[in-house]
């Protein structure tokens, strides 16, 4: 059980990174549904600095700034240049999925090690659960630590209310003197660092190594959960979890004999991240999205 | 100026068409096209088929010239890209997924010049040939090493998806295991994927935390290694390629797919205009299959399976000799015979032994 709890946090961990950085662009007003492409070219980043240097945290590092200039190209096209946010997103996931593969060509097949856990290993043993609790790299903590930092950014923070009213009614914001497209702008750039954030953990320490299309779709999944968990930063947090565990249960419950087809067990995730969170999510928070979300801004004077 | 130029071109390719062809034949590089389902860089199933391409043109030089088109989506896409490698000059095209079978057999009837070879596939023509490997054969090797292996008799199976090439696998890969240790069991867990480097950790680390203390896969990410790799005390298997460099201490060998002789003694019956339409299925004696080097095992379970590989490549160890039952307790192979390969490529049942689902 242990082992279990402990698989779901580091299965949540890159969705809950590509997903929080989602969140924030969406409530800013930017649909970007790049996020897949800029995870991948995060992820291989993440990979070639590590490797080079020898150090997880310039991977890291290099995996948020791989995603925030990704970010930048999206936000040049789309808010520079207006274009049709859903075009220009789709495009960037095509662009990350081939520029990525072409930057790791070398590194296929090549290793690299494990980071160890944050905590001391003593932590680990001293109670019930500590594995699960205290065995974790790093990145899974900031990856909890940025969870609390956004939900407080947006609930609390001036910064935060801006951010909501340029996503919410960008004319009115532009009327009170906010900068609506510089607002999105960082709004934007800060998903796209999440989201190489969410690639890096992957190729640095779920899986340490880079292959092609490594992502697997966890970039789509992200941009669902946005909007499943009603743009909530405790809903996404909640669905990426419920999203990992069943992940998990699928591999664990196939060993313990529960018996349904194999084709349930790989739909099983979706489902009831669906069906958890349209039911409760939803019900709580009516008609979350934020009002301006994919709409194009001019500012007019 | 512009007039003659173009008629300068026109009256070349006009002596190009009709002047000796044959001659320019000979000169000119033998265009040879792959098209791969996955990409080049999944170091699995379609980056072996890549090294295989490599490997002709080291092999070739100047005499061949190799495209290669990656991702391709099985279905209409596939006959699209087909169709293109053939009205470009390509005149031996491998497909090399079995998703491909319909466009490569359709597109084959409408370019009989082109000489075409679809991996894993049963149609064939006159101009369409098929090929693969029997990887089963290594994995019963892998087996009997699993089974000389474990202490706790639990060995962890990651399987893609549950059809039969899998299932052969599992099948094979427990013969093996239980002719040397009978009280052994495979759990075989399904990933739902071929390749989801993520995804296929987690089922390694699952059927880990449950006890398994050997792990096979048939999937193509080396993520499993690293898992057994980072859990210690846990044994693995590499698959299609050797992925000794992620799991140094704890992979056994790996079941490697070569297909490099394979394409080279293809492209050669070209160049010879020998090549022709045939069905190949090659094993450990092709050498279309081979094993990594025998690590991190003792001196004896080494000796055995060199043993039993070399009895596989001779022949004189058939993998599927009967008798052999289905774990509800059918016999599916009488004692003094062997499944026939029809047979072998419709397996839907789990021999005794296996533990886990099968969807029907």
């Amino acid at each position: 059980m242990e082992a279990f709890v402990a698989a779901m946090i580091v299965a949540a961990t890159p969705l809950l990174f590509a997903a929080l950085g989602e969140l924030v662009a969406e409530r800013s007003g930017v649909l970007n549904l790049g996020v897949e492409g800029m995870m991948l070219v995060g992820a291989v980043c993440a990979f070639i600095v590590a490797k080079s240097t020898g150090s997880t945290a310039a991977g890291a590092l290099a995996g948020a700034g791989a995603g925030l200039a990704m970010a930048a190209l999206f936000a040049l096209v789309a808010l520079g240049f207006s274009a049709n946010q859903a075009a220009a997103g789709l495009a960037l996931t095509i662009f990350g999925g081939g520029l990525s593969g072409l930057l790791g060509r070398d590194y296929v097949g090549v290793p690299l090690p494990k980071p160890g856990p944050l905590f001391p290993a003593s932590w680990a043993e001293a109670i019930p659960y500590g594995k699960a609790i205290f065995g974790h790299d790093a990145m899974v903590y900031l990856a909890l630590a940025s969870a609390v930092g956004i939900w407080w950014f947006l609930a609390r923070a001036r910064g935060g209310l801006k951010l909501r009213a340029a996503g919410d009614n960008a004319e009115s914001g532009h009327a009170l003197g906010l900068p609506v497209l510089r607002i999105r702008f960082l709004a934007v750039l800060f998903g796209g660092a999440m989201a190489g954030l969410g690639g890096a953990y992957l190729s640095l320490a779920y899986t340490p190594m880079w292959g092609e299309g490594m992502t697997a779709g966890r970039g789509w999944i992200a941009l669902a959960l946005v909007v499943f968990a009603g743009w909530r930063v405790g809903w996404v947090a909640a669905g990426a979890v419920l999203f990992a565990a069943v992940t998990q249960l699928q591999f664990y419950a196939q060993g313990w004999g529960w018996r349904a087809p194999s084709q349930f067990w790989a739909a099983a995730p979706y489902l009831a991240t669906i069906l958890a969170l349209a039911l409760l999510a939803g019900r709580r928070t009516a008609g979350s999205a934020p009002a301006a979300l994919g709409r194009i801004f001019r500012p007019s004077s | 100026m512009i007039l003659r130029r173009s008629l300068l071109i026109g009256a070349a390719a006009l002596a190009m068409a009709s002047g000796a062809p044959a001659a320019f034949a000979q000169e000119e590089p033998l265009k040879v096209g792959f098209i791969y389902v996955g990409p080049v860089g999944d170091f699995g199933w379609s980056y072996q088929h890549d090294q295989g391409r490599l490997a002709l043109e080291k092999e070739f030089g100047d005499r061949v010239q190799t495209t290669y088109v990656e991702s391709v989506p099985e279905g209409p896409d596939a006959e699209r890209v087909l169709r293109q490698l053939a009205t470009s000059g390509h005149k031996l095209i491998f497909a090399t997924s079995f998703g491909f079978g319909d466009a490569t057999a359709k597109i084959a009837k409408a370019f009989p010049d082109v000489k075409f070879e679809h991996a894993t596939g049963y149609i064939r023509d006159v101009n369409l040939a098929t090929y693969s490997g029997r990887f089963e054969e290594g994995r019963y090797i892998l087996g009997v090493i699993a089974g000389k292996t474990t202490t706790s008799n639990k060995i962890g199976y990651i399987g893609a998806f549950p059809i039969p090439e899998v299932l052969r696998g599992v099948n094979a890969f427990t013969l093996g295991l239980q002719s040397v240790n009978p009280e052994a069991t495979v759990s075989v867990v399904w990933a739902n994927t071929w390749y989801d480097p993520g995804k296929e950790a987690d089922a390694a680390n699952a059927v880990i935390a449950q006890g398994a203390d050997v792990i096979a896969q048939h999937t193509d990410s080396p993520a499993p290694l690293q898992a057994a790799e980072n859990a210690g005390n846990v044994k693995v298997f590499g698959q299609a390629s050797d992925m000794i460099q992620f799991a140094p201490t704890a992979q056994l060998t790996a079941i490697v797919d070569d297909w490099a002789p394979y394409y080279i003694g293809r492209v050669q019956a070209v160049l010879d205009g020998t090549w022709e339409s045939q069905d190949h299925w090659g094993g450990l004696a092709a050498g279309d299959v081979h094993m990594a080097p025998y690590t991190n095992m003792p001196d004896e379970v080494k000796a055995l399976a060199e043993e039993t590989q070399a009895k596989i490549a001779s022949g004189e160890l058939n993998i599927f000799s009967g008798p052999i039952s289905d774990r509800d307790g059918t016999e599916r192979v009488a004692a003094g015979e062997a499944l026939d390969d029809a047979a072998q490529l419709e397996m839907n049942w789990f021999v005794k032994g296996v533990q886990g689902d099968l969807p029907k």
